[in-house]
């Protein structure tokens, strides 16, 4: 019998009928079965996954600004977040382990047929994992034996070096994963694997659009992990100094994560359009099919990391002085979220009983039926996300009194482009309703364009303006409110389950393929799960995440010295009786 | 304002019940006033609008640290002063009590068929086997669009229109036809910017051929009662009366470049 995708799964039952040893297609995996096993062995391994490829590249950046702007907090924040990624590595190849056993032995027949199309790839992957593993033993063992001058460097070297590994590594085995979505073209499911080019298997349709979106969401993913990790260590803190490193840390932490999250939805528009271009009906079943209603969750959770996000920073100008200026605006733009959030996570399809969908006269409701399309939801986000770069801004301004002369004159600019962008954006939603689809389809960008041209405007304004500028006073670093901290985890949570659940569309649109057209499912567990049971499995993946992580920063903090030095020494007034009537209700 | 509340609670309390009349029922009563139509919103888009009114409230009131204190000292006068001990009995009856309602009402025996878990779109099959003939819907366009003369296939799928659809669909193609009222829900408005000019020709023929009945498994259960129109009408006349429904309504179909856009929600 040949070796197709077919010919793999029938070997059973021919071996079975002839009385010869053979490989089944499927093992068996007892209560809840093979997948969920496998299901939850690969979601808690990318989990972890993510977290150690996204850190170094923050880590290596915090290392440079240590280096280069001659700052020895960030060297130290670095070594700390390094530590973080030293102890999750091991849990990431653990689950690694589990992931491969799984599917070697529940999905022998798949996982046979994918090591026949890409074992070089397989044994080049080993040899990146080995250099990625003992590039990062000596970059964290050696910060402090490599920590002046060239062998600085060096070992900043050491950590670039590490991204690269860790990159490439996340390269290859998204190959395997996006040709199970995308196989190209010539690959039947009469094609023998021996016969499939490697690299246009490797190469396929899905594969970049991948790349660059794990890439941008493991930061995300990365920052809000450390966020939490500082919140946690926050609320444990015994000394006001290490309130104050943890406060910076965790500020950091959610800057990484929300700063990034703004661009992740283009990479996630993208990602979307080449699926659609692979196979129409692909798409359809992801955005408008039986998939459609996990946008609506993903919507609701965006909007919670927008509220999360921006109420950490308005909370935290509570420490801030001179923030009390900007307090007033904060109601405002909470308004704008809350609205954005309404819009954004409106159905289309409303679910509704007889009754409600005779008074509509369908499942479209009449008015609220044009919140529902596309032209409102890109207004919507566009709108969130210049209001959250707003909240950025008016935080960084805080505690400083500008001195260049036109720094009025700078602020109306400023002001003028965000009215401007806002109107743009404003302008191509409504006007979206009045076009063809494929003109629609032209704002969308428009729309993206004049938010981004007014983000790095008002930057590079902001930067011109703040030139020299008076400081109000040092920001209180360590006096903030727990429930600030609260917005961290709830962060954490968010980004850990929107991801699970992301995961699961993608992966869920093969619906009863384990090879897109190419290798079906012939098991029990072929048909795609409902919504309803996903939500469950990615709930117990978050959990079993969390706890191990939790964990792991328990035992990495057995070990730790204790903070001794925090971001501005000459800001915290650790003696101070302001720290002991800081603010501590929740 | 004289009659805005002073108080960080009872301003949140103001702003949910504005919320809460705004949703139930100006959203419903406001716009026909304005000659746009409307209509109640269901249940379950309710709760989420006022759970995002709601915490969009508790941000609000902790977002600052005085202003969290002040809001939660009614809270804290209810639970621990004396004199408010008549306002925390009431408190200790009623709020059991409403638990309980809330319990009651969902638990009790209904007749109601359970809401519908609806899809946007199907998904469409890549090909479908159409009065015997295998049709690749995947890159399909209406041939009638490049053969003959537009107004003729505009004038033959509008008799076909008038013929078979008329009933359901409507005159204005609006899905208020005679007999749509026999429908729950009612056949779909092609007017609707989310209906058919979202859609390529090729979904529609798919549609129209295969009917309620020809609809993907996922995603079910449908409430459609359209039937498989293979079963009457040719292929040509299918695309006729695509056309029609286009040109009436004044929409134009995508394209199958415009779908690598994503989807709409």
């Amino acid at each position: 019998m040949a070796l197709t995708p077919a010919g793999l799964l029938a070997q059973a039952a021919e071996a079975a009928s002839q009385g010869t040893v053979s490989i089944p297609a499927y093992g068996s995996f007892p209560a809840p079965g093979n997948r969920v096993a496998i299901w939850v062995a690969a979601q808690v391994h990318l989990f972890f996954a993510a977290f150690v490829l996204g850190v170094p590249m923050f880590a290596v950046v915090a290392e440079a600004i240590g280096i280069f702007g001659n700052d020895t907090k960030y060297d130290k924040l670095a070594k700390e977040f390094t530590r973080l990624l030293l102890v999750s590595y091991s849990a990431t190849a653990i689950w690694g382990a589990i992931l491969a056993f799984g599917l070697i032995t529940l999905y022998p027949g798949l996982w046979s047929y994918l090591a026949r199309i890409f074992a070089p790839t397989m044994w080049v992957y080993v040899g990146l994992f080995f250099f990625e593993s003992f590039t990062l033993y000596l970059y964290y063992y050696g910060w402090e034996r490599w920590h002046d001058g060239r062998a600085k460097l060096m070992h900043w070297s050491l950590g670039i070096l590490l991204n690269i590994w860790g990159t490439a590594v996340m390269f290859i085995a998204n190959s395997w994963l996006t040709f199970m979505m995308s196989p190209p073209a010539e690959v039947m499911p009469d094609t023998a694997p021996g016969m499939v080019r490697l690299w246009s298997a490797f190469a396929n349709a899905t594969w970049m659009p991948i790349n660059i979106h794990r890439v941008i969401a493991n930061v995300v993913f990365g920052g809000a992990i450390v966020g939490a990790y500082a919140a946690y260590r926050f609320l444990t803190s015994k000394t006001d100094e290490e309130r104050a490193h943890y406060d910076w840390m965790g500020y950091v932490g959610n800057m990484i994560a929300i700063g990034t999250l703004i661009v992740l939805p283009f990479a996630g528009y993208y990602l979307g359009r080449e699926i659609y271009e692979y196979n129409q009906q692909m798409g359809i079943t992801m955005m408008g099919g039986f998939m459609s209603w996990a946008w609506i969750i993903q919507a609701f959770l965006i909007g919670v990391l927008f509220l999360a996000g921006n109420y950490y920073l308005w909370v935290g100008m509570g420490r801030i002085p001179g923030a009390e200026r900007y307090t007033p605006y904060t109601k405002w733009m909470l308004v704008v979220l809350v609205l954005g959030v309404i819009v954004w996570a409106t159905p289309h399809t409303m679910i509704a009983n007889r009754d409600e969908l005779a008074a509509m006269g369908g499942t479209h409701h009449p008015f609220l039926g044009v919140l529902g399309v596309m032209s409102a939801k890109n207004t919507a986000v566009n709108l969130m996300i210049l209001t959250t770069f707003l909240s950025f801004l008016l935080y960084r301004r805080a505690n400083k009194r500008t001195v260049v002369p036109w720094a009025r004159t700078g602020t109306m600019i400023q002001t003028a482009i965000f009215v401007l962008a806002a109107v743009i954006v404003l302008f191509y939603g409504v006007y979206g309703y009045f076009v063809t689809a494929i003109v629609r389809i032209g704002f969308s960008v428009y729309q993206v364009l004049a938010v981004l041209a007014a983000i790095g405007g008002v930057v590079t304004l902001d930067i011109m303006i703040m030139r020299g500028a008076e400081s109000y006073g040092a920001i209180r670093w360590g006096q903030m409110p727990p429930r600030s901290q609260y917005a961290l985890l709830i962060l954490a949570v968010t980004f850990t389950w929107l991801m699970g659940l992301m995961g699961f569309v993608r992966s869920g649109i093969r619906q009863h393929w384990h090879i897109w057209e190419v290798m079906r499912d012939t098991s029990e567990f072929a048909a795609t799960p409902p919504l309803g049971y996903a939500a469950q499995v990615i709930s117990w993946c978050v959990v079993i995440f969390l706890g191990l992580v939790g964990f792991i920063f328990w035992v990495g903090s057995l070990a730790e010295k204790p903070i001794t030095s925090h971001p501005r020494q000459d800001s915290l007034p650790s003696t101070d009786s302001r720290l002991a009537s800081a603010p501590t209700g929740n | 304002m004289r009659f805005w509340p002073k108080e960080p609670f009872w301003q949140g309390v103001a702003v949910l019940v504005m919320a809460f009349l705004l949703i139930v029922f100006g959203i419903p009563y406001l716009p026909p006033l304005l000659g746009i139509p409307s209509a109640p919103i269901p249940n379950s888009v309710v709760v989420q609008y006022m759970l995002t009114a709601l915490v969009g409230v508790l941000l609000w009131v902790s977002d600052n640290q005085t202003r969290w204190q002040q809001f939660k000292q009614p809270f804290h006068a209810v639970m621990v002063e004396e004199r408010k001990k008549p306002i925390r009995m009431i408190l200790l009856v009623l709020l059991p009590a409403l638990i309980g309602f809330i319990a009651y009402g969902r638990v009790k025996p209904s007749l109601d068929a359970p809401p519908s878990f609806r899809a946007i779109h199907p998904a469409p099959p890549s090909s479908i086997t159409f009065q015997g003939r295998t049709i690749e819907i995947t890159g399909l366009e209406n041939p009638l669009r490049t053969r003959g003369s537009l107004d003729d296939h505009y004038e033959e799928g509008k008799s076909i229109y008038y013929e078979n659809c008329l009933a359901c669909h409507g005159d204005l193609l609006d899905g208020l036809g005679h007999y749509s009222h026999g429908f729950n829900p009612t056949p779909l408005s092609f007017q609707d910017v989310g209906t058919i000019a979202q859609l390529a020709e090729s979904f529609v023929f798919w549609r129209i051929a295969k009917g309620g009945v020809g609809l993907p498994n996922e995603g079910g259960p449908w409430n459609s009662a359209m039937p498989a129109w293979e079963e009457f009408l040719t292929e040509d006349e299918i695309w006729a009366v695509t056309i029609f429904l286009y040109e009436q309504a004044g929409k134009t179909p995508r394209t199958w470049e415009e779908h690598a856009e994503g989807g709409e929600h």
